[in-house]
This record gives structure tokens, sequence and C-alpha cells, in this order.
């Protein structure tokens, strides 16, 4: 009959009292943990979308990432298949190592001349197989929306568009929209045919093709050396990229054709180096020894950039969600602290007299002060568990309620999902919160009865 | 050694700027093993007495000894483990812990003594059939009688065998024969037991069952009766000293 077994007992003495102060804690914690289990999963899904696409590190020129923009010819890593081999062969790094890939970003003006159509995009050099292994990066078990690239195995000359630059090319046959006026039949007030100086370009990079294909069209870059240069693509697939102005500016290449239209008969370089890991706690330990083997490749000036530098969104979506998460979670916090503080002044001031002859029987204060942090304790404990066991609940009926929502800027929907069985930091940091508040808020109960005069105590019999 | 001995004792309530001497120059020592009552109208001062007796009340002035020790110098956790040993509480309104049953009332200050748990079951089950209360063990307080609390409460506060045992008017709430009864329990728990056994009453015919009588009004020790064998004994000794014997 220790004080952990009459705090129970008492517990049970007030039923009712003890059921309320629960609901208003298990209401609490379910909020908070369906609220964290909603940011959990954004922030890993956005994660997750990201390393697929840009990998967890990145090796970059300086600048290149602030300043290189559409500027590869400045910014081009000579040599990077040396460097390739280095990083895949390390001892070291290579256990780390999902995929680590190069590729080559451009930027230049696609055509669909014969529509007298053009718009500029922003081309991204690939390895289609690599980039595909990449998107089967889920470490955290999220739904990924990553489709494939239908870039492996297709002809050198294949690329790939958002579905904003089919529609601007007026690749009609990509789209599934009825408006969509294919080339040929010209709107009115727009100008045919491949202008002549382009025409010219095309011809003199040999381009034999015919582009009369509806989905080819040209694509105009500077080389490394300055001069114009042109090559015949085919458009094999529009995709939807979510964001829009992605979605408008969107082409994919294979590198060899993205390494043609740059550096023509020169070497070849590339941008930047994507790696990608096992793992996101790896981040530090690879980056280390990236820095290692950079140093002894003697390839200066190049430096190593991770997700979250590279994508900024990432970060800002993360301190938004971790402040209205800190938010609520205060908010919580204190109403179940005031609840539970209620229940435990109301029990203290109900039990004087109990208190008085428990002291005057020999239980020193801190056994007084024990006996009321147990109770609240145990309250505590019995509202984590019906909490979570509640939040697992409500969080299956939410993620097979199929309720989706279209985030801003982005088009196509999101299923409403939420985390909460497979962030085990989010249920112990919630867990322990509550378990803390619980016995905060007991604190001054606990200590006011431990004061008690014992023969002022006692008088309230 | 006397069980309790007071030396010039005195406790002032103050009640703003209103001082009310609860007790003056009190000077007594209670004998070892007797059963001793403290007789006063209401308002005279029993229930302070017994409370700086108990050591949950400190005096004013004067020097407390129980069981051989200064107890007021004590810090308070030591003054809790020395009550938890020593002294026995019976409370008037009975004061079991309501959420425990009888058998765990009475086991309550065996825990707070840290007695092992075959020697707990081995008082708890002795106590529970000297106070003739074997068949309502598993009750709650509130599924017994007042006299029936009254005996698990003594049975309590026997519990842990101490030297001392002090009851405030443990029959106030009882109906006269109740109360009878309950004196002749305490009585013989006293004599089997041989504690000394301090308690307050105002009411004339449980003078009878004492061995010593102290009458106290106002504040003040007023008289003193000592019975028995034990008195002589005690004269002789010169152990119990009155101040403010008026008679
Ligand atoms: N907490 C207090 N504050 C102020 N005065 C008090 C307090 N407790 C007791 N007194 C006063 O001290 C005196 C003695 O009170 P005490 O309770 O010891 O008397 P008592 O003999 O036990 O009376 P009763 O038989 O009615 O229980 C009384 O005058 C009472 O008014
Ligand atoms: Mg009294």
């Amino acid at each position: 009959m220790n004080t952990w077994f009459l705090a129970w007992r008492n517990l049970l003495r007030n039923r009712r009292r003890s059921l309320t102060t629960l609901l208003a804690m298990v209401i609490g914690l379910v909020a908070i943990l369906i609220f964290g289990g909603y940011r959990s999963n954004i922030l890993y899904g956005t994660q997750t979308g990201f390393v697929q696409q840009t990998g967890h590190l990145q090796i970059q020129r300086k600048g290149y990432f602030l300043d290189g923009g559409d500027n590869p010819t400045a910014y081009g890593i000579a040599g990077y298949e040396g460097l390739l081999a280095r990083l895949r062969q390390d001892p070291q790094l290579a256990p780390m190592l999902v995929i680590a890939t190069p590729t080559l970003q451009l930027g230049g003006i696609a055509g669909n001349f014969s529509g007298g159509v053009s718009r500029s995009v922003m081309a991204t050099g690939l390895i289609p197989e690599d980039r595909n292994r990449m998107l089967e990066w889920n470490d955290y078990g999220v739904i990924s929306y990553a489709q494939p690239l239908p870039l492996v195995g297709a002809p050198g000359d294949a690329v790939l568009v958002g579905m904003g630059v089919a529609r601007k090319l007026k690749l009609c046959a990509l789209l599934e929209s009825a408006d969509c006026v294919p080339v040929g039949q010209p709107a009115a007030g727009e100008g045919a045919g491949v202008p002549d100086d382009v025409a010219a370009l095309s011809a003199l990079e040999g381009s034999a093709r015919a582009t009369s294909a509806e989905n080819r069209i040209e694509m105009l870059a500077a080389t490394a050396r300055g001069a114009p240069n042109v090559a015949s693509l085919n458009v094999i697939k529009a995709s939807n990229m979510g964001i829009k102005a992605l979605d408008d500016v969107y082409m994919a290449m294979h590198l060899a054709q993205a390494q043609r239209l740059i550096y023509g008969t020169a070497t070849p370089q590339v941008t930047a180096i994507l790696i990608q890991l096992r793992h996101t706690e790896q981040i530090p330990a690879a980056r280390q020894r990236l820095a290692e083997l950079l140093a002894e490749s003697g390839q200066e000036g190049l430096e190593v950039l991770d997700f979250d530098t590279l994508n900024p969104t990432y970060r800002q979506t993360n301190e938004f969600m971790d402040s209205m998460f800190g938010f609520i979670a205060l908010l919580i916090g204190v109403i179940v602290l005031f609840t539970i503080g209620n229940t435990m002044s109301t029990a203290v001031v109900e039990r004087t007299a109990e208190i008085g002859t428990l002291r005057a029987m020999g239980l020193r204060r801190s056994g007084i002060r024990r006996l009321f942090l147990c109770e609240a304790l145990q309250l505590g404990l019995i509202g984590a568990a019906i909490g979570v066991l509640t939040a697992l609940a409500v969080a299956y009926a939410i993620n097979h309620s199929g309720w989706s929502w279209t985030p801003p800027g982005y088009a196509y929907a999101y299923l409403i999902l939420v985390r909460v069985g497979e962030d085990l930091p989010l249920l112990a940091g919630s867990v322990t919160g509550i378990i803390a508040v619980t016995l905060l808020s007991a604190w001054w109960p606990a200590r006011r009865a431990a004061r008690w005069v014992i023969v002022d105590a006692l008088r309230h019999a | 050694m006397h069980p309790v001995s007071l030396c010039n004792v005195g406790k002032v309530y103050r009640l703003g700027a209103v001082e009310v001497p609860a007790l003056s120059d009190i000077t007594l020592d209670i004998r070892r093993g007797v059963f001793t009552v403290i007789s006063g109208p209401s308002g005279s001062g029993k229930t302070t007495l017994l409370n700086l007796i108990g050591c949950i009340d400190t005096p004013d002035q004067g020097e407390i000894r129980v069981a051989g020790r200064a107890v007021q110098s004590m810090p308070d956790d030591e003054l809790s483990d020395f009550r938890a040993r020593h002294i026995g509480f019976i409370f008037q309104s009975f004061n079991l812990i309501p959420v425990l049953s009888a058998y765990e009332n009475i086991e309550y200050p065996l825990h707070l003594a840290k007695v092992g748990a075959a020697e707990r079951r081995r008082r708890v089950q002795a106590l529970l059939e000297a106070v003739g209360l074997e068949s309502r063990r598993n009750n709650l307080p509130a599924q017994l009688s007042g006299g029936q609390r009254q005996r698990v409460a003594i049975a309590r506060a026997l519990a842990t065998a101490p030297g001392l045992v002090l009851a405030d008017e443990p029959t106030a709430n009882l109906d006269s024969q109740t109360g009878a009864e309950i004196i002749a329990l305490m009585r013989r728990m006293q004599r089997e037991q041989d504690v000394s056994f301090v308690f307050s009453s105002h009411d004339p015919q449980v003078h009878a069952e004492a061995d010593d009588v102290i009458f106290i009004r106002d504040g003040r020790i007023v008289g003193v009766e000592l019975k028995r064998e034990v008195a002589r004994e005690v004269v002789r000794e010169g152990a119990l000293e009155v101040q403010g014997e008026r008679s």
C-alpha cells in the first residue's frame, strides 16, 4: 500500500472528476497529435519529394546555386566522370550512397516553329535510369507522387516537358485539352512556318528529321563558346509538374543531348552531381567525406549543398509548420495545465483533514507532495495512453477517408494524411509533454498540501 | 524516563491584535503505562495540549520532551518519522483514510514505519481480532458504523506499538453506550499493549476508567488525581509535578 496505490484509490474515489480531467487531456493530446501528424506528413512528404528530385547533396561549382542560373558554361564541372568514379568507389561514402548522378542544367528557347510559337524553358540533362532510381527513395513511407521518367530506352532526342510548356508550344496531341489549337491551324494573327534563320541553324546542326511531326520541336541554346545552337527534339510526354511555375518551363532530356547542345564536340561538362543517400541523417557524415574527397581529387572551386539549401521552400514550410505546431501545442498545454491544476487543487482542499491525519501519523511533507504528484502522474499516464490510442484511431480514419486538397500554387490535389503512428518523435514528445504539464500543474497544489499546518488541517474534519 | 514531560509550556493564539492564551505555564509528567485523562470544559485547552504532546503543534514557551527527546528542536522530517514510530493518534471524527479498507487503514502506519510485509500481516490480523472487526476487514470506512470506525482507529493507533497513544475526545461522536465500549476497549488495549494512553474528555463518567486525571481550565492545570497503587509510586518519586494547583 504505497503512495502509488493510495493515489490510485483516490483517483477511483472521484471517478467523475478523474474522467472529465482525462477527457480534457485526451482531447488536447489528440489535437496535438493529429495536427502534429499532419505537419509531419507534409514535412516528410516534401522532404521525400525534394530528395527524389534533387538528391540529398549536390556538388556544384561555387556560386552556381546563387548566380549560375541558366549559364551552365560558366559553372561547368570538367572531369566530372573521374570525380563520380571516385565517389562511387570510396569505401566510406559508397555504403551511404543510393546514387550519384551528373546533371546539366541549361536554359534555352523551345519552339514549335511550324506552329509559330516558342517559349523559354529550363532544361535538365539527366541520366533517366539514375533519376528513376532516385524517385524510388521513400525512407519515410509517405505517399509518393513521383512518376518514373519515360526517357529510359527512348531515343537520344526524346524530351519531356511540363504541361504548361506543351500548351504554349501547342503540342495538342500530348494534351487532353479541347481548347488546344493544333499546329497547322494557327490562331489568327500568328505567323506560320519556321523563320529562315532558325531553319538555317537547324540545318547546320545536321538534323535531317522532319519537323512536320506533331511533337517535334526545336531547342535553341547558347553553346559554351557563345554561339547559338539548335537541336531538333521529339517531345514524348507532357506531365503535370505539380507547381505551375515549374510546369511552364520544365524540360528534361538525355544528358548526352544536353551536352551536345552546350558543348558540341568539346569535352562535355555538367553543372551538378546529385547525391542521394540512403537516409537523410547521413548528410553530415556524407558531407564531411565529400569535402575530403573533393580536396583529394584536386578539383577546385566546388562546393557541396544540401537539399535544405537547394530547396528554400522546404525550410520555409518547416518553419511555418513548426510555429503553427508550437502555437497549438502551447495553447493546449495551457488548457491542460489549468484543467489538471484545478482538479488537483479541488482534491487538495477536499482532503485537507486527510492530509492533516496523514501528517500526524508521520507522513513527511515530501510524502504528501508525492501523493498528489503521483495522482497527477497516473492521470497523465492514463490520459497519454488513451490520447495516443484515440489519436491513432482518428489518424486511421482520416487516412482512409480520401480527403484531399490542392496546396496553393500546386497543380493537383494531395490526399490529406496524418502521420501519427509513424512519427515516434512526435508521439514521444507529445506524451512526455503532456505528462510534464500534468506534473507541473499538480506541483503547486501538491506543494500547498504539503505545507498545511497539521493542526489547522485537522480542524477541517 | 516519562513518555511525556512538559515544563512551563505556554501557547498563545493570535487573532489579529487579540491574544488568546490557550495554555499557560503547564508543567507535568505523564507516567509510563498508565491511562491518563485530561479533563476540562470546552475551550479549556485540551486539544491544544494534546496537539503539543503529539508533536503536531509547537509551544510558544517552555519545553516538551516525548520519549526522552526534546521534540521542539527536531526538523520537520525527523519529527514526522518520530511521530510515525512513537505516537499513535485517535481522533474525534475517526479520520480514517476513506479510500482504504479497515485492514488497509490499520496497515498504513506500518508502511510509514517501514515494517516488512509478513510482520505487517501478522500485526494487522492480531489487531483486527483484538478490536473485534475480523469480519469487517475489507469494509471501507463509509461501510462501517461510528463505533466500528473508532475501533479501526484504535487498532491503527496501536499498529506500530507506539509508546504513547493520544486520543482527543474519541467518544464525542458516539452514543454513550458505544462510547463506553470504546473507552473499555481502549482501556483493555492500553493494559494489553502496555502503552501510555492520554485522552481528553469533558465527560466525568470516563474519569472512573482513568489511572490519572489532569484537570485543566482556561489553559491551566487546576488539579491532578492519581489513582490506585501507581499513584503512590509516582508521588513517592515526585514524578508528577503539578503547578497552579487549586484543587
Ligand atoms: N486556531 C485557533 N485560533 C485561535 N484560537 C484558538 C484556536 N484553537 C483554539 N483556540 C482557542 O484556544 C482555547 C483552547 O482551545 P482548545 O481547542 O484547546 O479547547 P478544548 O479544550 O479542546 O475545547 P473543546 O472541548 O471544545 O474541544 C480556546 O479558547 C479556543 O478558542
Ligand atoms: Mg478539543
